[in-house]
């Protein structure tokens, strides 16, 4: 019989016996629409948490340190920095920043700008971290939800102040900030002439540095926001820096850090800029490895979290198998109705499959047709229960968000339907119903002819 | 009729069947000869053997023992598949019972054959409308078989055998669920398709009196075996 006969004849008969059919269909789909809200939570939850971590910079980001004579993070194992032990370490200044930019997949380099001030706001001194922002991290996610602005240009002499500062400078009321002024009270780094010749002989490991003063300054900057999140608190980047400015305008201000002190000692020109270390940012985490390797190889010390972003993946992929088996249960349980339904369809319609075969129909035209009919009940069965799925996944949330409401916090997604999962429910769903069809659909088949006729 | 070539052809053919421990032959080593374009009626009490015989010509059981040849092939060597394809083009059947689809219309019921033989869409509504004018049931197109008469729904199982243009016309008992005055219509129809169709109509009944009016042949069963075959004498037919 040609296919769409056979479809006509199929859906014909599940028309026919509607109500038993419809009822199958149903158990399908349950059984479809547990699998979909089980899976949709486990793609829902693993998209929040790399959502999340991902703005966090935890698993793009590699944080380069100059190489060190002592072992810390990112340091060369004692052996290797042995190895090294003649050679002077390499500075992290602007050449280095250049040569990192250059390594294929590297998105960014920034230094990390950060120092320890004072802010005085309406004449009261507070003391706070504060920290440069690059424009990049304005499209991270980090600032979703902030009161007010992003800074209006790189250069801009604007703060973002995080909420639990914002609270210390306004305690009644954080977002009234946005708009008023505070002085950033700083001490700006200023190198000093070079020493003569004969001041000093030469050190092993290069010229001594000329050092510098340090020359306390003031700048006004415009309060544009206030954030709630800790935004970049990557490792090593700016956890509990509080006050927040672009990154630009922390850098041209030459605040001295706490690193300078080990520069004197090591860097001949106390007016070349040096970084304690540079954020690297990768086009994706998969690229980390590769690109930690390179930076080493340049003589640097690099650090990132990749194998924590491992392990997660690894975590996820557990979940959402446990929660596929899970789901898978309520979905065998419905092969039975479908295996059911279609053993009482042979005993109903014995003398109807009699009179198939004496008008020439063969066993495979007869198997086909039960086939067709499981498979027709696993795909309505499948579209409806990705339907009740997705709806369950919207009641979900729908909860889950009242009560997050409830407590003040901000709303979440916690299920996901992405389209390959709508895909692999239905064709799931017949899957396995095709499956439930075998031993109806081959039964059906080798019916004798002779015997069914006779049935009455 | 009788020097035409056989349309079938029975080689010794035995259908044995296991009950138990008891072994029934249901036909046994019974040899016939069916000329193309004959009509021929079976003839034998219950349990005789002769519906058994009509389902190993019909392709629906396949002998114990034997060959039945159908236009020269033995269908009894055929495979699942073929045999299939054989009750498709060359058998028509009608039975007892009708054996109608309940659920569809009568046009439904007609086309299926034409379906099963994967007749092009397009030119089945002609061959459906042109079995049913044969047995006089155009105007009942869109009626299911409930809404019919006996007589009529036989009418239609007859258009459904027809439709796919059969050479041989297999009845069983088609005129065992019918009043008299309606099996003779039957039989009337019959044997006017027979004679415009130019086909081979092999008939299983128990009522001697109209085989011997409408059939060119009687053959006579009993446990299994052919007892007698004779010329019907038509008396009444002419």
């Amino acid at each position: 019989m040609k296919p769409r006969d056979l479809t006509d004849l199929a859906l014909r008969n599940l028309r026919e016996s509607i109500l038993r059919n419809a009822l199958t269909t149903l158990g399908v789909a349950v059984g479809v629409a547990s699998l979909v809200a089980m899976i949709s939570i486990g793609v829902g939850l693993q998209e929040l948490a790399s959502k999340r971590l991902s703005q966090s910079g935890l698993f793009d980001t590699i944080v380069v340190t100059a190489k060190n004579n002592f072992r810390g993070p990112g340091g060369p194992p004692r052996s290797e920095a042995n190895k090294d032990a003649g050679k002077p370490p390499r500075v992290l200044d602007e050449d280095a920043r250049h040569d990192i930019e250059k390594l294929p997949n590297v998105i960014e380099v920034y230094p990390q700008v950060r120092f320890f001030t004072e802010v005085r706001f309406n004449n009261k001194p507070f003391a706070t971290v504060v920290a440069g922002m690059p424009d990049s991290s304005k499209n991270s996610g980090s600032f979703d939800g902030m009161v007010g602005n992003f800074f209006s240009s790189s250069t801009a002499n604007e703060a973002i102040l995080q909420i639990e500062f914002a609270k210390d400078l306004s305690p009644n009321n954080t977002s009234s900030l946005v708009g008023q002024e505070l002085v950033l009270r700083y001490a700006e780094r200023q190198a000093l002439p070079a020493p003569t010749e004969n001041a000093a002989p030469a050190s092993p490991g290069g010229s001594p540095g000329g050092g510098f003063s340090v020359v306390p300054r003031e700048l006004r900057l415009k309060i544009v926001g206030v954030v709630e999140t800790e935004p970049a608190q990557g490792f090593g980047g700016y956890g509990n820096a509080r006050l927040l400015m672009p990154l630009l305008t922390a850098s041209t201000l030459r605040a001295a850090q706490v690193t300078d002190l080990r520069d004197i000692v090591r860097d001949s020109n106390a007016n070349k800029t040096t970084y304690a270390s540079l954020s690297v940012r990768a086009k994706s985490p998969s690229q980390i490895d590769a690109l930690e390797t390179s930076i080493k190889a340049m003589g640097f010390g690099a650090f990132s979290l990749l194998d924590a972003s491992k392990s997660l993946r690894t975590f996820f992929t557990v979940f959402d198998l446990l929660l596929l088996i899970f789901g898978s249960l309520a979905l065998a349980v419905a092969t039975l109705g479908i295996v059911n339904t279609l053993v009482m369809a042979i005993l109903e319609r014995r003398r109807e499959i009699g009179v198939l075969k004496a008008l020439g129909a063969a066993d495979s035209d007869v198997q086909q047709l039960f086939f067709v009919e499981a498979g027709v009940m696993g795909f309505f069965g499948g579209i409806f229960g990705v339907l009740f799925g997705w709806l369950i996944g919207r009641a979900l949330t729908f909860g889950t968000n009242v009560y997050l409401k409830r407590q003040s916090l901000s709303s979440i997604e916690v299920t996901s339907v992405p389209w390959w999962l709508i895909l692999f429910a239905i064709l799931f769903a017949i899957l396995v119903s095709l499956v439930a069809g075998l031993y109806p659909a081959s039964r059906a088949a080798k019916l004798n002819p002779v015997d069914a006729l006779r049935y009455e | 009729m009788s020097n035409a070539e056989p349309a079938i052809q029975l080689d010794h053919i035995s259908r044995h069947y296991t009950m138990g421990e008891t072994s029934v032959r249901a036909v046994d080593d019974l040899s016939l000869s069916v000329p193309a374009n004959e009509f021929l009626a079976l003839l034998g009490s219950s349990g005789s053997g002769k519906s058994t015989l009509l389902n190993l010509i019909a392709g629906l059981d396949r002998p114990t023992f034997g060959a039945i040849l159908a236009n020269g092939q033995n269908i009894a060597a055929l495979s699942s598949l073929d045999l299939a394809r054989y009750r498709c083009n060359t058998i028509g059947m009608i039975f007892q019972s009708f054996h109608l689809l309940p659920r569809m219309t009568l046009e439904e019921n007609v086309e299926l054959p034409l379906r099963l033989a994967e007749i092009n869409r397009a030119d089945r509504p002609a061959r459906v409308r042109e079995a049913l004018e044969r047995v006089r049931l155009t105007h009942r197109l869109g009626h299911r078989p409930t809404e019919l008469s006996g007589g009529e729904q036989q009418r239609v199982a007859i258009a459904r055998a027809l439709v796919n243009r059969p050479k041989i016309l297999l009845a069983d008992e088609p005129t065992g669920n019918l009043d008299s005055a309606t099996g003779e219509s039957i039989l009337t129809l019959l044997r006017g398709l027979q004679r415009t169709m130019g086909m081979t109509i092999i008939m299983v009944t128990h009522e001697r009196p109209l085989a011997e009016r409408y059939a060119d042949r009687l053959a006579i069963m009993g446990d299994g075996k052919l007892l007698s075959t004779s010329a019907a004498t038509k008396e009444q037919f002419q």
